[in-house]
């Protein structure tokens, strides 16, 4: 009996010495059980809904890249998380909202409409406007908050950076309240991308509907991933930007001004960020003053999902959990309303088997 | 060219620097020798503009450059090689040396300058597109060099250059400071490899404590029986 337990107890303490690769290995068991239930023995969803879980996740995973990149960016060079990163984003949505709303008014008939608007008679226009006038306003925020949040802190424990982006983030949530009235706002596109127009595709008998929307909000955050890829890669600034990331004091000796580029990465994050919230406007079409803050923890995720610091991994990160949080109710045959709990769930498991992320680099002492 | 007056210079409350002042002509090569916590790399530091002195002042051709921001600095031209080969670890050798040649924006100088630096030290061009991390301490402390000298500095502030290498690598090290200082570049250098120092430079100043104690030509403090006793060991 004796000799059993000191057996059992051996077994346990192997167990947890490997404690993260068990817990590992037997949530991967469940989830696939889970998953071979719902696939294959209830059948409860067909190709064509499938399909459409994962086209709304690639949207949504695109707009979480998109304000992910701001967040590994800012902490690639600052080391600290800007949590107000999702107000800027809900100020891009808004000015998607205002600068529709306004280009409403501008009557421009023409000679068998006398009723057109502006909207209408030049709708791939108004949306250029709306997008740089979003992206505008928000890289200005970005760059604001830095200047007037953040800068005077430059030298202050890391701690104090955190509580001051939380608390940045709590005045521009209400600041937008009061200036705009907490109730939802309606975002009426252009007629040509009205929500429910789009291709529809025939899968398993059934049609699929790919929103002009969607496709338009996919195919511009990879347009925006790619320059920022681009950007970060191949120019001066880019270069800068990593520099001043490495070794801020190196950089400074060749000539870099370090402020600038803080700044300059500031604005990058911000102009990301405000595209992200036309989009969701364009998209999503409800706006008000707490829009940003659930895709803005969101994005966070994602960026710890891909590794924080980590370009790429941002962009991975953020893709994987919109798809992960569209088709994950669905796959392991629970209730939609817990998909933001499966968001979350993912990030506590990954940050279990691997704290770094995805695609972090194992974090060096300098940088903890 | 470069003068250096009453230089203090505080860590919080703990004075590194307590009035040193010296200077350096044109085409010089100027030693600080000294034990480890002198305040040699403070010196260097305080004149690339990384730290701030309390009081003193720091002239370069005349012009006052105290309270200048370190890359303003760079731009009239006095490049920092910091100590212990702080290269971009995640770039590549290439983009390092780009990153040396950041304020010279004419395209064609930064690639002939490029092309020079890799005849300079073939072991470069042989990595060029291998990141900086993965080289070999030596190769390192190349790259370090090569970077500063992109940017065509008029003075070099080398600040431990032989430092953690092989005997055979610090010998080439200093050869290739001899190299620079025949082409025209004045050279500011710390080292604690003094005999080495001594050597290939044409003044010295022996820093101990904050405050400089001995000054004289190479060769002379070579010959300095307390400077033998202290940093030669013999």
């Amino acid at each position: 009996m004796k000799k059993l337990n000191k057996k059992a107890l051996r077994v346990l303490l192997v167990i947890g010495k490997y404690a993260r690769w068990t817990v590992g290995i037997a949530l991967a068991l469940f989830l696939t059980w889970r998953i071979y239930q719902v696939l294959f023995v209830q059948q409860a969803f067909t190709a064509d809904t499938w399909l459409r879980f994962a086209l709304s996740g690639l949207i949504l995973g695109g707009m979480y890249a998109l304000i992910a990149i701001g967040y590994t960016l800012v902490y690639g060079i600052m080391f600290m998380i800007n949590f107000a990163h999702g107000e800027v984003m809900m100020i891009g949505a808004f000015c998607c909202y205002f600068v529709f709303e306004a280009l409403r008014f501008i009557p421009a008939p023409i000679a068998g409409n006398p009723d057109l608007v502006f909207l209408n008679a030049y709708p791939i226009l108004s949306i250029l406007i709306a997008f740089l006038v979003g992206m505008t306003v928000s890289g200005f925020s970005g760059y604001f908050l830095e200047k007037i949040a953040y800068r005077p802190l430059r030298h202050a424990p890391r701690l104090i950076l955190l509580i001051t982006a939380i608390g940045a983030s709590i005045f521009l949530q209400n600041a937008a309240m009061l200036l705009f009235g907490p109730q939802r706002k309606n975002i009426v596109n252009p007629d040509i991308l009205t929500r429910t127009a789009g291709w529809t595709i025939q899968v398993a008998g059934k049609p699929v509907l790919i929103s002009y929307t969607g496709a338009f909000s996919l195919i511009l955050s990879a347009l925006l991933m790619i320059g920022l890829y681009f950007l970060v890669q191949k120019t001066k600034l880019g270069r800068s930007m990593r520099a001043v990331a490495q070794d801020q004091d190196s950089a400074a000796l060749m000539g870099v001004d370090v402020n600038k580029v803080v700044s300059q990465t500031f604005i990058i994050s911000g102009i990301l960020a405000g595209a992200s919230g036309v989009m969701w406007g364009i998209h999503m079409g409800l706006v008000n003053h707490i829009t940003g803050s659930l895709p803005g923890i969101k994005a966070f995720t994602a960026a710890v999902l891909g590794g924080v610091g980590n370009i790429p991994g941002a962009m991975l990160g953020g893709i994987t959990l919109g798809v992960i949080e569209s088709m994950g109710p669905a796959l392991f045959g629970i209730d939609f309303q817990l998909k933001d709990v499966i968001a979350f769930l993912t990030l506590i498991i990954v940050l279990i088997i691997r704290p770094s992320g995805i695609l972090g680099e194992k974090l060096t002492e300098e940088k903890l | 060219m470069l003068k250096v007056e009453n230089l203090n210079v505080y860590y919080g409350v703990i004075q590194a620097l307590k009035g040193i002042s010296f200077y350096l002509n044109q085409g010089e090569v100027v030693a600080l020798i000294g034990a480890n916590g002198a305040g040699k790399s403070t010196t260097l530091k305080t004149i690339s503009g990384i730290m701030r002195p309390r009081e003193g002042s720091i002239a370069f051709n005349g012009e006052e450059i105290t309270s200048k921001p370190a890359q303003d600095i760079v731009k009239l031209g006095i490049v920092h090689v910091p100590e212990g080969r702080r290269i971009f670890a995640r770039m590549t050798v290439l983009e390092n040396l780009y990153m040396g040649a950041f304020t010279i924006n004419d395209k064609a100088q930064i690639n002939q300058d490029i092309q020079e630096m890799f005849e300079r030290f073939p072991r470069l061009a042989e990595r060029k597109n291998q990141l900086g991390g993965t080289l070999s301490g030596g190769e390192q402390q190349m790259l370090t060099i090569a970077r500063g000298l992109m940017s065509h500095p008029k003075l070099l502030l080398l600040d431990e250059p032989s430092m953690g290498l092989a005997p055979l690598l610090v010998d080439q090290i200093f050869e290739i400071i001899q190299t620079i200082n025949e082409q025209g570049t004045s050279i500011l250098l710390v080292e604690q490899n003094a005999q080495m120092a001594l050597a290939v430079s044409n003044r010295a100043y022996v820093i101990e404590t904050g405050t400089i104690t001995i000054e004289g030509d190479g060769d002379d403090l070579l010959k300095n029986d307390s400077i033998v006793r202290a940093y030669l060991g013999a």
